[in-house]
């Protein structure tokens, strides 16, 4: 990661421009190669600091509207197994555990999303069954108050 | 809007991966069966209409020696909006929703150093709401994708 590294990914964060050579036009603003660019950003990958390149989509726009978080207090010596098993559901975007506190006593969050909010109850439910994990609330997106990428200032 | 069965499997494609070539929407059009000049049209299109956001990079700030965390904050409704605004001017906070619960603001910080994440949970502190701090401590999965059948 050097200083050309960082000013590529400045320059294409909000989106690379569309056009027929979209690379060789961040080339000649950063005043390298079309080539360098295209190597430069397949390095980035490989070391994952870049996650993925591509769109990013509004998931509201093409009817998934619900957007669910569920909140499961799982027990810290089944932790590993649980988190397994609910990634393995395809409409589980996310799943982490984070860090318990006396004011939160769930450790395991993940994002389920539908097109309405029945189909994340069910999908709680099978979860619930499938890892016998049945604390959890389910806590509804009422509002998108923001949706931005992760930057680089 | 109306997404046709085209647009439909070139979101699909390009939710994966933009090809890293010279030419990459012609490479996306040979997929598809379409021309380049249709692919870079259907994206505009797609951009103007909202559906997609932007075509770039994702960025790990991880990796990058960055931070992040999630913020539950309990606010009173009629003040929702005037905080959050002021929440939201940080361009380290990614995602916010409100959410119906007692906690009921729900944020994501992502910034590049611990430091500057404790001065901005320090500063969103002094708004006086009761806030917990939810650092992941696993990350178990991310894939942020749907099939458009």
């Amino acid at each position: 990661m050097d200083d050309m590294d960082v000013k590529l990914l400045k320059l294409t964060q909000d989106g690379i421009p569309l056009t027929p050579r979209p690379f060789a036009d961040t080339a000649k603003s950063l005043g390298i190669s079309e080539e360098e660019v295209i190597t430069r950003l397949k390095k980035m990958m490989s070391m994952g600091i870049i996650h993925r390149f591509g769109a990013s989509i509004a998931h509201r726009a093409i009817g998934i509207i619900a957007n669910a978080m569920c909140v499961w207090d799982v027990p810290s010596e089944r932790v590993d197994e649980v988190g397994r098993i609910i990634a393995s559901f395809d409409e589980v975007t996310h799943c982490y555990e984070r860090l318990r506190s006396n004011k939160w006593k769930y450790n395991v969050f993940t994002m389920v999303h539908g097109h309405d909010k029945g189909e994340c109850r069910v999908l709680a439910e099978r979860i619930a069954k499938a890892t016998g994990m049945y604390d959890y609330e389910i806590l509804f997106s009422e509002r998108e108050l923001k949706k931005a990428g992760v930057r680089i200032e | 809007m109306r997404l046709d069965s085209i647009d439909k499997n070139l979101l699909n494609v390009l939710q994966d991966e933009l090809p890293l070539v010279s030419r990459p929407f012609e490479e996306l059009g040979k997929g598809l069966g379409i021309s380049e000049e249709d692919v870079i049209s259907r994206v505009k299109r797609l951009l103007e209409e909202g559906v997609i956001r932007r075509i770039g990079p994702i960025i790990d700030i991880k990796k990058l020696g960055g931070v992040s965390t999630l913020v539950a904050m309990s606010v009173p409704s009629e003040r929702v909006d005037e905080t959050a605004a002021m929440i939201n001017e940080y361009p380290e906070v990614t995602h916010n929703y409100l959410r119906s619960h007692r906690y009921n603001v729900w944020f994501t910080i992502s910034a590049s150093s611990k430091e500057r994440l404790e001065e901005i949970l320090g500063e969103i502190k002094k708004l006086g709401y009761e806030l917990i701090d939810l650092p992941a401590t696993k990350m178990f999965k991310i894939r942020v994708k749907f099939d458009m059948k």
